[in-house]
């Protein structure tokens, strides 16, 4: 609140005294229950993925690819036969209920994958147990491990996406918005050129381009720069590619919306203050416009992600996404309709899924939030 | 008149005015324009047309006075003062200050002489950069120029609240927490920071209650006396400017039509346009305020992308005659120390 002339401010309050915009922000922030609870949930899975190497190494969670050579599973899904030829048929025969569900820490079969034997071990009461908490796939692999895992893709490329389109769009848009004139008309006729071009087709085609020259150069030592590429692809798990081609066209609505906000900012006297005294460009662009500009722009790619998230999984889902063996979960989903395990896997299909609604629906509450937070224009309500 | 083309530094306030005898030219502005182009077209883009927005300024400001510049909303006013500070560069014409061409500065020579002009402006709510603390805002002069240690430049800080009469205390809350009149002289400590002897101020209190105008022009007017500043202070209406300004000029469509000492100005105002200006302002004398008649004028202010030929005024001019529509008056000495550009007043 305004004090007059030299009144001491003594009879503030704690919290009016440092009032700063990014405190209101975050006061006003705290107001919207839903987008706290989102950031909850938001930081939660981050955590759990990010550190899904250590569980592993805890031996809570099966190595990344999740085709451990043991697992256990519950005997009551499992015919009496102490050997299998197959960990895929053995577990199916008789019962059309889960096979690779078992409840917690019951009496136990191992899969030996690597053997593709399912078999009965003696009971040894200090023998460490282990169950598919979520069940597993087809494969035998744990559906746990491959969530976690899954949702390393599927944050990097939400998280990672926004931020590069982010980034992308406001420096696009500063200069086009800062510079105007010629520059400006340019810059923004590319930008309704790409407006034109449909999003979904072009990621697509790029996969496709992708895809066939990382089997073409597939094992062989090709070297140079497009090696040195490819193989820091394949090393990602194909993710390299996938931003890549994610990223052609994401940025082109932030750049409009940075340009927008930097023309409404550019006019503004406090710059023309900065002008004044001598600023130059830089500092004015740095200093006066990003604060201003930025908030309505995080807003806008918070709210992207799950766009981000749902194409990434698509793309999965038609094969086009990560490489084989990368967990992600568009490639779950996609290979319990592969194997055919809907109907005997019913609740195999819901882990992905919620997996993924669930962090697509966070992210759009924490918009939300950020949105009241942040918009200038809704201060004060 | 005479076709004889005027040598552009006689325009104004030339030697002959008594005012000016004694004093010195801190800033000479020559037929300064102004022109905003407007531009069509998809991809290539052509000039269609012009805002006019200043179109052939003259005037001087000596040192230590206050000039004020006045005229309706759209005339142009802030353009010309912010042309003058290179804000905008000038379509064409001449701006020297202190004997130096200023116009054709660049980079490090525009800057240095950026520390010698400053200016307020009007709205004091968009003037404050909303996520920086009052203590950046006024050290961000000092920064930019790279004046003093850090310590140094929150002193400085402090002593410039203190001066245009804010708690030095302030420096570590934002803009949002101050009212309109506080702000106002936070955008002037800022506007100091670097001593300048010139500020533009740009309409600084019409955006503020009358109460506190008041003090502000006050704080204006005892600045000016301790720091010897020069103002060129920018109104849109005449009662503001009578006891603050030395010297008044008047604006219409971009271009001045009357300059004059303050007193002079108000008694004898000689061009329509000020008259009408002034008819419209109350006297204190009931006296006089009786016989005061309102002229109002007909019409609206014409684009200044399309000016009318001849006298700018012409579309409204209650007096105007048939030269008035082909030739432009010029700006002239009519009585010492007053100029006026109307075919009517010789
Ligand atoms: N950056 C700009 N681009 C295009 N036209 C402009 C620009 N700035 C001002 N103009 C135009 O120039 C004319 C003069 O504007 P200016 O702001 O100088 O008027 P003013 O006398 O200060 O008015 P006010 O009292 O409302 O502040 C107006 O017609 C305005 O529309
Ligand atoms: S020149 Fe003519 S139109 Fe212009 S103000 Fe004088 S009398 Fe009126
Ligand atoms: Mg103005």
């Amino acid at each position: 609140m305004a004090v007059a002339g030299s009144a001491a401010p003594i009879s503030l309050t704690e919290e009016e005294r440092t009032s700063t915009p990014w405190r209101d922000a975050w006061r006003l922030f705290r107001r919207n229950k839903a987008a706290v609870v989102a950031l909850g949930v938001i930081i939660t899975i981050f955590s759990l993925t990010i550190s899904a190497p250590l569980l592993t190494h805890l031996g809570l969670l099966d190595a990344r690819a999740g085709d451990a050579a043991r697992h256990v599973i519950n005997p009551a899904n499992v015919p009496q036969v102490d050997v299998y030829p197959d960990p895929g048929t053995c577990a199916r025969d008789g019962q059309d209920q889960n096979p690779y569900w078992c409840g917690w820490l019951s009496d136990e079969i191992l899969v030996d994958v690597q053997n593709k034997y399912c078999y009965r071990p003696a009971p040894e009461p200090d023998r460490q147990q282990w169950c598919y908490l979520l069940g597993g796939d087809s494969s035998g692999r744990d559906w746990l491990t491959q969530t976690v895992y899954g949702g390393q893709v599927s944050l990097a490329v939400g998280v990672l996406g926004a931020t590069m389109s982010l980034i992308v769009g406001l420096i696009y848009g500063l200069v086009a918005g800062f510079y105007g004139g010629r520059i400006d008309n340019l810059m923004m006729r590319i930008i309704d050129f790409m407006y034109g071009v449909p999003y979904l087709v072009l990621v697509i085609l790029l996969q496709v381009f992708f895809t066939e020259i990382s089997r073409e150069y597939r094992g062989t030592d090709r070297g140079g720069a497009i090696g040195l590429i490819l193989e820091l692809n394949a090393s990602m798990g194909g993710l390299l590619f996938l931003f890549v081609a994610l990223g052609t066209l994401s940025w082109i609505g932030m750049a409009r919306l940075a340009r927008g906000q930097v023309l409404a900012y550019r006019e503004k006297e406090f710059v023309e203050a900065a002008r004044a005294v001598g600023a130059s460009d830089r500092r004015i662009i740095l200093v006066h416009l990003m604060p201003n500009i930025i908030g309505p722009l995080i807003v806008a790619e918070t709210l992207a992600v799950p766009g981000y998230i749902f194409t990434e999984a698509f793309l999965s889902f038609i094969g086009l996404g990560v490489q084989p063996g990368t967990p992600s979960w568009g490639a779950m989903i996609s290979e319990v309709r592969n194997r055919g395990g809907f109907f005997s896997n019913r609740f195999i299909l819901i882990v992905p899924s919620v997996a993924l609604v669930l962090t697509a629906l966070s992210f759009n509450f924490l918009g939300d939030g950020l949105r009241d937070a942040l918009d200038p224009r809704l201060r004060g309500t | 008149m005479s076709e004889a083309v005027r040598e552009p530094h006689t325009y104004a306030g030339g030697a002959s005015a008594a005012y000016a005898k004694d004093k010195e030219v801190l800033l000479e502005v020559t037929d300064l324009k102004k022109y905003f182009p407007i531009k069509s077209g998809i991809v290539i883009q052509r000039e269609v047309a012009a805002v006019k927005a200043v179109d052939g300024v003259s005037f001087k400001v000596y040192k230590g006075e206050t000039l004020g510049l006045v005229g309706e909303s759209g005339c142009g006013k802030s353009t010309t003062g912010r042309t003058i500070l290179q804000l905008y560069r000038p379509t064409a014409g001449s701006v020297k200050y202190a004997g130096q061409e200023i116009s054709t500065l660049k980079g490090e020579a525009l800057r240095r002489m950026r520390r010698e002009m400053q200016m307020i402006f009007q709205d004091p709510y968009a003037s404050l950069n909303p996520r920086m603390s009052v203590g950046r805002i006024v050290a961000e002069p000092l920064v930019v120029h790279n004046i003093g240690t850090k310590k140094e430049r929150e002193e400085r800080v402090a002593a410039l609240l203190e001066m245009v009469g804010l708690n030095p205390y302030f420096v570590r809350r934002y803009p949002h927490e101050f009212s309109g009149g506080q702000r106002q002289r936070i955008g002037l400590a800022r506007s100091l920071a670097l001593n300048p002897s010139f500020i533009v101020a740009d309409e600084p209190i019409s955006a503020l209650d009358v109460s506190i105008q008041a003090q502000v022009v006050n704080l204006l007017q005892r600045l000016q006396e301790e720091l010897g500043l020069t103002y060129l202070f920018i109104a849109h209406d005449l009662s503001m400017v009578r006891h603050l300004c030395n010297r008044v000029a008047v604006m219409y469509l971009g271009k001045i039509v009357e300059v004059a000492e303050s007193e002079e100005l108000y008694t004898n105002p000689l061009h329509p346009y000020t008259q009408a200006l002034l008819s419209a302002v109350p006297v204190p004398d009931p006296s006089v305020e009786e016989r005061r008649q309102r002229i109002i004028l007909k019409g609206d202010v014409p684009s200044p992308i399309n000016p009318p030929k001849g006298c700018n005024f012409n579309t409204r001019c209650p007096v105007s005659v048939d030269v008035c529509f082909d030739t432009e008056p010029e700006l002239v000495e009519v009585l010492p120390g007053h100029w006026v550009a109307c075919h009517r007043v010789i």
